[in-house]
């Protein structure tokens, strides 16, 4: 697959039918980065396992009928057609259901948590439109912090195969830090606690410039080292 | 010689029009007749916000005392629109808060509504009774504490599917003790927890109250309480319907229950223990509609459950229904008017589920009012659509998502085209309809050809050329809203049916390859348009004019095409095609 979709359009490509959305990410298909879920971006025909101007319809029937990869059907913004409302219904109940065994408290607890596990509201700092992102998408923080960290700090698309500016949103190497506000109304650092219970108590997250952060309850280097086991 | 009837009488005569569409008519006939009408017009719909202006609406209607509006396109339900885009409420309810005093009801869909704004409301309105806000979003628990605080003769607050910053459920307690006028109350979409005993004083003190719709945090135990103090209810929304099997907890709530004379709708059920369903078996006769689709119930205990229901009209669930579930309904429910069948994995790889098009034929064929359809499925063939369109010619919404984008018949492995081409020409009076799976041109041919009274088309991955969407727009003669996304339709289409898009409400495209030039011509061509285009990659001039936009929202306003909260990602086309942006 083609990282050169950008350029392409620009050239007024023919065969790029569909207009572009946000080059967010690589559309390299790595099943890897193709969790970061929803608010990424807008496919293009490229990228679609079926295509469109390509093929006979038999030919592209075929290759429907075979193809079911959910990763791949995960990326598409807004389909199938289900309201997030419901979506996140469904699947903090499938979250629930699954501790059937945990005692009563922990599972009621569970039950209790506000419907919109799901899509949670991304702000970053100096940016007035914040993002949302589907966290069911993620397992782990890495790929929480690569998604965020290509949603926000991908390159322009006006830069031309630009250098790729990685940030690091976890380790506290780049100005920026990530944060979540937790269902108490504090604001923590990412990466504290372990998933499970942070998907549990996360409202929403903000990417907070590191001098604002000072106020957080500060990463002691022992619980660093544990959390980083934890999460690899 | 004067020959002129009573105002009076006219008036009172126009009393008796309750539809909008016949009271725009009646204004259309002379001058007299719209003055008469917009004197004594108390209820407006305005569906799409920014058609028109809060000024235009005031100026012409004095005397409204509800007002019910839409916002957001509809693909904004699935996160096709960036936030930010716009439809505040807030305009709208301080240029309202002056010119209508007496105003009673607000009915708000797709719109962001903040805090600031419900005060306003709270505080504007003397009489105010009815407040439902539908999929809105921007406000938080005490926005709702300020409605419950002043709105001294609040009947209504229903907050459908919205999105409320839960910052606390003490707001609930904000209602006066002298507050015993509500009807409806449903806040099935808040997450945390208000307080029981204020819910309860509430409930029990309201003997009008005929809709309770209780969020996921008030729990079964404490369900029957509630239901005891309130038999006359009509329509229930159960909170989570789930604790430990005890035989104490089903007699409390079976006993509530069967108290209940005239329950004809239930929701809610999430986090579903079975075997306290037939806790609901007493009223079962006398339901209408069932809400199960947040409800993880298989397939057979659905089936006890609904074959009880043989009055049923209209049922929602998830796809545990199974294809042998609905069979069992098409048996048993012989007045089942809509269907809406949800995915329970909508992701997974595999079915986990064993739901196909085989239910939806069973149902068309078993239940003979059937008339509106939502249906999520893995698979479908021609033959069944085919059979469903000669079962149900009587369908209005028609509406099939077949969740891998682009699949074709599954058993000939052709296009659908064929099958929703039955739809279209079976179903005479199909005004809503949704289609997916592999999909030509030719659709859109059957489409243009049969569907004369379709108003809705939402088009999703469909398509090979502009002649698709060419034959929609030509040969639609009652459209008013098209959805487009992810199809090769493009300029050519849109700019040879320019003027019919001024007959619709709007038009949405995204990732299709409409070029940022033929927007601008369309707006030049159509002043009484507004094409909007949606990007988020910068200014589409930075870019040659053939690029295609990443979305373009085109409707027709006689409101200024610069609205004034337009977000940086949003162009909207002045006449002399330069661009601006706020």
């Amino acid at each position: 697959m083609e990282n050169s979709t950008v350029e392409k359009e620009y050239i007024g490509d023919e065969e790029l039918e569909l207009g572009l959305g946000l080059s967010l990410g690589n559309a390299s298909g790595e099943k890897g980065a193709a969790a970061y879920g929803n608010g990424g971006r807008i496919l293009t025909a490229k990228d679609f396992p079926n295509g469109f101007a390509c093929g006979t319809k038999r030919e592209r029937a075929q290759k429907s009928a075979s193809s079911s990869d959910p990763a791949a059907l995960r990326q598409v913004v807004g389909w199938p057609p289900i309201r997030s409302y419901r979506m996140n219904s469904l699947l903090s109940q499938a979250k629930a259901s699954n501790v059937a065994g945990e005692d009563d408290e922990s599972s009621k607890k569970k039950m209790n948590h506000g419907g919109h596990l799901g899509f949670v509201k991304v702000n970053m700092d100096g940016l007035p439109i914040g993002r949302k992102l589907d966290l069911n998408a993620h397992k782990t923080y890495q790929t929480l912090a690569k998604a965020l960290e290509e949603m926000f700090f991908s390159p322009s698309p006006h830069s031309r195969g630009g250098k790729e500016q990685t940030v690091k949103l976890l380790d506290g190497s780049s100005e920026f830090v990530l944060t979540y506000e937790d269902k108490e109304g504090d604001w923590m650092l990412v990466g504290d606690v372990p998933w499970g219970m942070f998907l549990n108590t996360v409202k929403r997250l903000r990417i907070m410039r590191t001098s604002e952060a000072n106020g957080l309850a500060p990463k002691s280097q022992e619980r660093n080292e544990k959390q980083k086991s934890k999460l690899i | 010689m004067a020959y002129s009837f009573p105002e009076e009488v006219l008036e009172h005569v126009f009393s008796f029009l309750s539809s909008a569409r016949d009271r725009n008519t009646v204004s259309l006939v002379c001058k007299s007749w719209y003055e008469i009408e917009r004197w004594c017009r108390h209820r407006i719909f305005v569906g799409n916000c920014y058609a028109v202006s809060p000024e235009i609406v005031i100026r012409r209607f004095p005397e409204l005392r509800a007002v019910e509006m839409k916002g957001k396109p509809h693909f904004a339900d699935f996160n096709l629109v960036p936030e930010g885009w716009g439809a505040y409420a807030y305009p709208w309810i301080a240029a309202m808060a002056e010119a209508y005093p007496f105003l009673e009801e607000i009915k708000l869909k797709r719109m962001v509504v903040t805090d600031e704004t419900l005060e306003l409301i709270s505080k504007s309105y003397k009489n105010f009774k009815v407040l439902v806000l539908t999929s809105c979003e921007g406000f938080t628990t005490d926005g709702l504490a300020s409605i419950a605080a002043n709105c001294r003769h609040l009947r209504e607050l229903d907050l459908r599917e919205s999105e409320v910053e839960d910052l606390s459920g003490n707001w609930l307690s904000d209602f006066p003790d002298s507050c015993t006028s509500l009807v409806s109350l449903n806040m099935s979409c808040l997450g945390s927890e208000v307080s029981f005993s204020a819910l309860e004083r509430l409930v029990a003190r309201s003997p009008d109250l005929r809709t309770l719709r209780l969020n996921r945090a008030v729990p079964l135990e404490k369900l029957a309480n509630l239901v005891r103090h309130a038999p006359q209810l009509v329509e229930l929304g159960t909170g989570a319907y789930s604790a430990e099997i005890r035989s104490d907890t089903f007699s409390s709530l079976a006993d509530a229950f069967s108290a209940c004379k005239q329950l004809k709708a239930l929701s809610g059920f999430w986090d579903v223990v079975p075997s306290y369903l037939p806790a609901v078996y007493s009223v079962c006769s006398g339901i209408t509609s069932l809400n199960l689709s947040y409800a993880a119930i298989p397939s057979s205990d659905l089936v006890k459950l609904i074959s009880q229901c043989q009055n049923l009209q209209r049922l929602w669930v998830l796809d545990y229904i199974e294809d042998s579930g609905l069979e069992a309904l098409a048996a048993s429910c012989k007045d089942l008017q809509e269907l809406r069948v949800f995915p329970s994995d909508p992701f997974g790889a595999e079915p986990n589920v064993s739901l196909t098009e085989q239910g939806l034929v069973s149902v068309s064929e078993g239940c003979p009012k059937l008339e509106s359809v939502l249906y999520f499925c893995r698979q479908m063939s021609n033959a069944a659509l085919i059979a469903i369109a000669k079962n149900r010619p009587n369908f209005i919404r028609f509406r099939l998502c077949i969740i891998e984008p682009q699949a074709a018949d599954y058993l000939t492995l052709e296009p659908l085209d064929t099958g929703f081409g039955a739809i279209v020409e079976n179903c005479k009076e199909l005004r809503r309809l949704s289609m997916s799976g592999l999909l030509t041109d030719r659709v859109f041919k059957y489409i243009g050809t049969h569907a004369k009274k379709l108003e809705m088309l939402s088009i999703a991955f469909a398509g090979e050329s502009d002649f698709g969407l060419h034959h929609v727009l030509s040969g639609c003669d009652s459209l008013r809203k098209l959805e487009i996304r992810d199809c090769p339709f493009g300029d050519k289409a849109l700019l040879a049916n320019a003027e019919k898009l001024e007959t619709m409400r709007s038009l949405w495209m995204s990732s299709c390859s409409v070029s940022f030039g033929a927007c601008k011509l369309l707006a030049q061509k159509m002043p009484r348009l507004n094409v909007e285009v949606i990007d988020e990659r910068g200014p589409p001039d930075s870019r040659p004019e053939s690029c295609s936009v990443e979305r373009v929202y085109v409707y027709r306003t006689v409101a200024s095409r610069q609205r004034l909260d337009m977000p940086d990602f949003v162009w909207t086309l002045e006449e002399d095609s330069s661009m601006r942006y706020s």
